[in-house]
């Protein structure tokens, strides 16, 4: 099972992929797990990132601007 | 979050750097809410991590004119705010030391297989079978409550392995970029990312059983 990270990163080599596949298709287990391990990543994948305080957001524009008037 | 910008990072960066202040705010706009995320797993505050974030946009503005592309801009930019945020984490008292990892295995005291090995027979079989998700409503697992669990267990990592999944999963990094940001190897940035990943699944499938 350490090996399905690998296989979704592509990480494998052809031969140890085809392996990987000739197991995974014979074996509903661990192509159930390969499933799992799919849509865990589609959950994780739909989190919300948190937005930055819009008070922060406009201080870092005043900086850039400071910068651009510094003469660079 | 909205549909990423069509506009390109080397476009808003290539405009930023000639001053156009649109484009920058378009930048921080596209990367801050990524930045804080990953800033907060290095220091315990939000307040913190805000701090770290602005201080990396400070740093991007005035390196700008220095920043030749040979990397990304996304990967520049996260290699600065991992560099700013460990500064701060040290001096929090919170420090993460990536930069002493060797091998594969980490200091996270986790070292053991990542499927449970009672689920196994002596000759490797599965003795209580993964269930298969597609029984169970789609919508199950798109609902809110899915996300919190799947939330919850990412919070509950060890560090790197909660930094590697949030920057791949969450942020949608590739492998190459995660190594140059954290400095991994391509092993290293792989069994950590696999051990965050089946430790958010075994979450799912535990609620799911629940």
């Amino acid at each position: 099972m350490e090996l399905v990270t690998a296989y979704l990163d592509d990480g494998l080599d052809a031969s140890d992929r085809a392996r990987f596949e000739v197991h995974i298709g014979a074996c509903e287990h661990c192509s159930a797990y390969l499933e799992q391990m799919r849509v865990t990543l589609r959950v994780v994948g739909h989190i919300d990132p948190d937005e930055l305080e819009p008070e922060v957001e406009r201080e870092l524009l005043a900086a850039f601007r400071e910068w651009k008037a510094g003469g660079r | 979050m909205p549909p990423r910008s069509p506009v390109d990072d080397q476009e808003l960066v290539e405009r930023a750097r000639s001053g156009d202040e649109e484009a920058f705010a378009l930048l921080v706009t596209r990367y801050s809410p990524m930045l804080l995320r990953l800033a907060r797993m290095y220091v315990p505050t939000d307040a913190l991590a805000e701090d770290v974030v602005q201080e990396t946009w400070v740093a991007v503005v005035r390196g700008l004119e220095r920043f030749e592309g040979r990397s990304s801009f996304k990967t520049w930019l996260f290699r600065i705010l991992v560099n700013r945020a460990k500064t701060r984490g040290v001096r929090e008292h919170r420090s993460i030391p990536f930069a002493s990892v060797g091998g594969g295995a980490d200091e996270d005291g986790d070292e053991g297989p990542t499927v449970d090995p009672a689920r196994f027979t002596s000759e490797g079989a599965w003795t209580s079978a993964p269930a298969d998700w597609h029984d169970d409503p789609e919508a199950a697992l798109d609902s809110a409550e899915a996300l919190r669990i799947a939330r919850e267990a990412i919070a509950e990592l060890p560090e790197r392995q909660k930094i590697v999944i949030t920057l791949r999963d969450l942020e949608g990094l590739s492998s190459d970029e995660v190594r140059n940001v954290l400095d991994l190897t391509e092993t290293n940035q792989r069994v950590l990312l696999h051990r965050a990943r089946a430790k958010v699944r075994e979450a799912l499938e535990d609620w799911i059983a629940s």
